[in-house]
């Protein structure tokens, strides 16, 4: 390599590649399983209750949750993907190896966040065509639609590095996706208009970020949401650089990486 | 300037408060063979982790030819192949693909012609498509090896690289080793086996509680600090070894068949010359003299002993 080369293209391209055939060698669980999930929501939540609530903002339950739904594989799989890229080189030793290279930190979070968004898009317009087989779907803002896709994914995939980075064990892990995202995911708005829920509540969902970002998403698609656009996209683009700030940190300090 | 690494003042304090490092100066000369001698937990594999990049120091200044390892360290990282002590490979590539990640990680543009050269010498070309999970322990070392060496470095580390190694894969990397020297490269072993020390350095340093007690050339080391022994086999056993030869450190084996003198080469104790003749004079025989130096092993065992 150059030295005096700004920046170290090869390699972020060889752990780009490396994580993205991780990807398709585990293609049962990366893509197949979640659009199984996917289906089944189709079927349990579009099919089932979706023939008693019929409609919500003038909008076909089942094409209705389909934001929601996206949103929910995007947030879960885009933490997934990052946190494992990174915590599993720890957890068999072999990051010694990034670290020894001569690569900087940008281009490690490029190469890592690059590969797990990657993934994590593909996922989402997998559950997109796949729900266009259940429902009739339009999208009102592709352009929007597209960006809250991939500022969401980005976003969360550096959520999900930052977990990775501190995360000691497996369960450590698991633990913040569980307890927490995927809670908020669910109480965010991706089954429901929030303004069906009563008086407090709606208030107190206001503190759920993910709020924002499906309502956002969702008005991408039916010109809809539960808050405006506008605050929408700032509250991402706010967890946006909140992640980018603790990175940031991380790197500058060597956190649970070069002490 | 002939050192192709230079390390002054580097200590490193764990944030336990453990201190790993105190205050290491060291020079590697370029194109040697450098062997790191140390017991378990003197601090081998930390200092080879701070000059690679995978530890921060927390104070002092290291170079690899001239370039800083924190502010020029694209330069200084890129001169550098490590072989660390642990398998740790990702056992789900194949060899093919992790030797070729390696490379361009390292910001080398693709050349399989190398890569399969490195890995023919290797022994491992059989088993490019293989996973590295399928290979065996000694195969998993050879595929480690050609990691490091794939992006062809200038300073290659081993990090205690025949640690439970087979006959056969030692004296096929001690071979590689002499052959990465001819070419030119800087290799720094750590090892807590002497004879590979013995066998391989030019330069000896040795490291105990996280600081150098010394750093000699191999054959130097072992004419200053080295011991020798002479042990005369007697024709008839003795009891008590005669007045006469008290100025003689010696040694009577339990059957008094055996008298044993143990003398350095600095020492200004009277030489082998005067003590067969102060032998003769006290009129005792021998059948038989048996003169042996001591091993690297039991000058590296001396040190450490006089260690505080």
């Amino acid at each position: 390599m150059n030295p005096r080369a700004a920046m170290n293209f090869r390699a972020v391209w060889a752990i780009y590649r490396v994580e993205m055939a991780r990807a398709f060698r585990t293609v049962l669980q990366s893509i197949i399983s979640p659009v199984i999930s996917t289906s089944l929501y189709f079927v349990v939540f579009g099919s089932a209750i979706g023939s008693r609530i019929t409609e919500i903002d003038g909008i076909s339950y089942g094409a209705f949750i389909v934001p929601g739904l996206m949103m929910l594989s995007l947030l879960t799989q885009s933490i997934s993907n990052a946190s494992f890229a990174i915590y599993f080189p720890k957890f068999v030793g072999s990051i010694y190896e990034l670290l020894s290279a001569p690569v900087s930190y940008l281009e490690i979070i490029i190469a890592y966040v690059g590969g797990a968004a990657t993934k994590s898009i593909m996922l989402g317009l997998i559950i997109l065509a796949t729900a266009a087989l259940f429902v009739p779907l339009r999208i009102e803002h592709p352009f929007w639609m597209i960006a809250f896709l991939v500022l969401t994914a980005v976003t969360f995939s550096l959520f999900g590095f930052i977990i990775g980075i501190w995360a000691k064990t497996f369960e450590q892990l698991q633990l913040v996706p569980l307890l927490i995202v995927t809670p908020l995911t669910f109480l965010g708005g991706s089954f429901y208009s929030i303004h069906m829920l009563p008086g407090i509540w709606k208030t107190v969902t206001l503190f759920n970020p993910v709020v924002y970002l499906i309502s956002g998403f969702r008005w991408s698609f039916y010109g809809k949401a539960d808050v405006s656009v506008g605050v929408s996209l700032g509250m991402t683009l706010v967890f946006l650089a909140v992640c980018i700030a603790i990175v940031a940190w991380i790197f500058r300090t060597g956190y649970r990486l070069r002490n | 300037m002939s050192s192709i690494i230079s390390i002054s003042g580097v200590t490193k304090t764990y944030a336990t408060g453990f201190k790993a490092l105190k205050e290491i100066n060291l020079d590697i000369e370029r194109g040697e063979i450098f062997a790191l001698l140390g017991p378990n937990g003197a601090g081998k594999t930390t200092l080879i982790s701070i000059v690679c990049g995978i530890v921060n120091r927390s104070s002092g200044t290291v170079t690899v030819d001239g370039h800083d390892i924190s502010r020029d360290y694209r330069a200084a990282r890129s001169l550098i192949g490590l072989v660390p002590q642990e398998l740790t490979i990702d056992a789900f590539e194949t060899v093919w693909a992790t030797v070729n990640y390696s490379r361009g990680l390292f910001g080398r543009a693709p050349n399989p012609a190398f890569v399969e050269k490195v890995l023919r010498d290797l022994s491992l070309w059989d088993k490019k498509d293989s996973k590295a999970i399928t290979l065996s322990g000694g195969m998993k070392r050879r595929l480690m090896i050609a990691k490091a060496l794939s992006h062809e470095p200038r300073v290659l580390f081993l990090d205690e690289p025949t640690a439970g190694v087979d006959v056969e894969l030692r004296q096929d990397m001690w071979a590689m080793v002499r052959r990465l020297r001819e070419d030119g490269v800087t290799i720094i072993l750590t090892t807590h086996y002497i004879e590979e020390a013995e066998a391989m350095a030019d330069r000896v340093g040795v490291i105990n509680k996280g600081e150098i007690i010394l750093v000699e050339g191999k054959a130097e080391l072992m004419r200053k600090l080295g011991r020798k022994q002479m042990t005369l086999e007697l024709r008839a056993p003795l009891s008590a070894i005669p007045d006469g030869l008290s100025n003689y450190a010696l040694e009577l084996s339990a059957d008094g068949s055996q008298i044993t003198y143990t003398y350095d080469n600095q020492s200004d104790r009277p030489g082998v010359a005067s003590l067969i003749r102060d032998f003769e004079a006290a009129g005792l025989q021998f059948r038989d003299l048996d003169t042996k130096n001591s091993s690297l092993e039991e000058i590296f065992v001396n040190l450490l002993r006089q260690e505080p």
